[in-house]
């Protein structure tokens, strides 16, 4: 084929251009699929809860992304002052996954439990109230809308869709005995979606309403979840750097 | 298009592409300057070094994982492994160089007391600013970054006025196990009129209002079986600490902002509201004893200690 055929034929040329360049992108990507070891195996990471994954579904609505990123990188930086690095397999249920690029705000891969539920209802309703020295904008909204919940359950099918196991049939439910215990694996079954969201709402009333579940029980459940599936106490520091 | 190579205006200069649009348009085909080929030259057999000594070609489920190694050591045991981001934090963390000086300087912290942090001028400045950047991360989102608190949400720790007590030991505990302050709600037990009363009554524990009939009445109901707020108030309304209740004999209020208002009126309804309503699930402060180390928590408590009144 000789040059000029390309040069002159702008279709070719694209399509070309699009595989040489995919190459760089391809030859970092390709091998995490086929490494074994690209996701540690570490205990404790589960699906989230019904509640959880509204709270997240409301935090990608939001945008929070755009400021926040959710990836403690391994430097000693980061280290002290977020905690632990992330891991992959703290990450393996998000579709998409919120790891972020864009640092205006503080990293929130580990911001559960950091903080009160009072706290965070009152920081993302007003965030200066609380930080004067902050510019997030106010999210008022969240406690004045009533959490829509009635498709969780399919959202929930799509997920599974995407290889999440949330369970339909009572061999999926099994599996997820055995793999989380019973206690998570009545939370990831799909046909009780509805009533385990309103009991996880009711039962810790996030967002300080008695009566009503809000978006703000959602996101709040959601933050206070981050960063807290695995129990890194149970391990060795070594253990982690094995898998890369 | 020409079939020439060479410029037709300068027939001795540098050769063209062959290329020539409009007619005369052409394109030199000078070649790349001496410096540039070898620089690249060079990057080309730096990136065959960097494979042999770092991790990077895939090969089946596995990878090459290169020479170099970083070395740590795990519980008090020295091992070296091979190098990647993670050996290398952990390397850092144990060996770097700012972790060395901080390390020195949280041993010391570890086991020192009070006094001899008192006393050492350099432990002092340490306390004070890796205090501040502890506290600016953890604490300062509630509590705000000179300690100031948010009345009605999150207890100042600029004064000395301490719920859950003052010392570098209280403080200690209270950010190891965090805290949940609890005031049952009074309009379960008083008549509206009986909380009238003792708030009346709570007022002159701190003298914004002179002992009268209504307060004698409501002194009954705080020392008695109906109120019985003296059980955690304590009998002279100093608070107790162990239960992380107010002292009322003061004129430092947390809960409303009694100070901010100018009528007596307006100071009773703000007393009586918490008393009616209680404290339910808006004094909780989350435990940071997984989140920090032994040293860090002293360290926060010595900086805390200092922000104001510490006892």
């Amino acid at each position: 084929m000789r040059h000029e055929h390309i040069e002159v034929n702008s279709g070719l040329m694209i399509a070309l251009v699009l595989a040489v360049i995919s190459i760089g992108g391809l030859v970092e990507i390709v091998p995490l699929f086929y490494i074994n070891e690209t996701i540690e195996k570490v205990d404790g990471v589960r699906p989230y809860t019904p509640l959880e994954l509204r709270g997240r579904d409301i935090y990608v609505r939001e945008g929070c992304y755009l400021c926040h990123s959710q990836m403690v990188r391994p430097f000693r930086d980061e280290w002290l002052r977020y905690g632990h690095y992330s891991l992959a397999a703290e990450s393996k249920y998000d579709h998409p996954f919120q790891w972020g690029s864009k640092r205006t705000g503080p990293d929130l891969a580990r911001v559960g439990n950091k903080y009160s539920d009072q706290w965070q209802v009152q920081h993302l309703l007003k965030p200066t109230s609380v930080v004067p020295e902050s510019i997030m904008p106010n999210y008022p909204w969240l406690l004045h809308n009533d959490l829509s919940y009635a498709d969780v359950g399919d959202r929930m099918r799509a997920l599974r869709r995407t290889g999440v196991p949330y369970s339909l049939t009572q061999a999926e439910y099994e599996a997820n005995v055995k793999t989380f215990g019973k206690d998570v694996a009545d939370k990831l079954d799909i046909s009780q979606a509805q009533d385990n969201l309103l009991k996880q709402a009711r039962g810790r009333n996030y967002d300080g309403l008695p009566n009503r579940i809000t978006e703000m029980d959602a996101l709040v459940a959601y933050l206070q979840v981050l960063g807290t599936m695995v129990d890194f106490s149970k391990y060795d520091e070594g253990y982690f750097a094995e898998f890369r | 298009m020409s079939n020439t190579t060479t410029n037709p205006q300068k027939p001795t200069a540098v050769q063209t592409t062959g290329h020539a649009w409009d007619g005369d348009l052409q394109e030199f085909n000078n070649p790349l300057p001496r410096w540039w080929l070898w620089a690249f030259y060079a990057t080309v057999v730096f990136a065959i070094g960097y494979w042999f000594v770092y991790p990077a070609w895939p090969v089946g489920g596995s990878w090459t994982k290169g020479f170099a190694s970083a070395t740590f050591s795990v519980g008090g045991k020295e091992q070296t492994m091979r190098w990647n981001t993670r050996s290398e934090l952990l390397q850092d963390l144990d060996s770097g160089a700012g972790a060395v000086r901080q390390r020195e300087y949280l041993q010391k912290i570890a086991s020192a007391d009070l006094e001899q942090v008192r006393q050492d001028p350099k432990m002092q400045d340490f306390v004070r600013q890796a205090g501040k950047v502890l506290f600016g991360t953890n604490c300062a989102a509630c509590h705000g970054s000179g300690g100031q608190g948010v009345i009605g949400q999150f207890p100042a720790l600029n004064d000395d006025d301490w719920l859950w007590g003052g010392t570098v030991d209280d403080i200690r505990r209270t950010l190891i196990g965090g805290r949940n302050g609890f005031m049952p709600a009074f309009r379960e037990a008083l008549t509206p009129a009986q909380a009238d009363d003792v708030a009346q009554y709570v007022l002159t524990l701190s003298g914004i209002v002179q002992p009268d009939e209504a307060a004698e009445r409501g002194k009954a109901i705080f020392h008695g079986s109906v109120g019985g707020c003296y059980y955690c108030h304590g009998d002279a309304g100093k608070g107790i600490k162990s239960m992380g209740a107010a002292n009322l004999s003061d004129k430092i209020w947390t809960l409303v902002d009694v100070n901010a208002t100018a009528t007596v009126a307006d100071k009773h309804a703000l007393v009586r509201s918490v008393i009616w309503n209680g404290v339910q699930n808006r004094r909780q402060m989350p435990a940071f004893g997984h989140r920090l180390s032994d040293a860090e928590i002293k360290l926060l408590a010595f900086y805390v200690h200092q922000l104001g009144g510490g006892q």
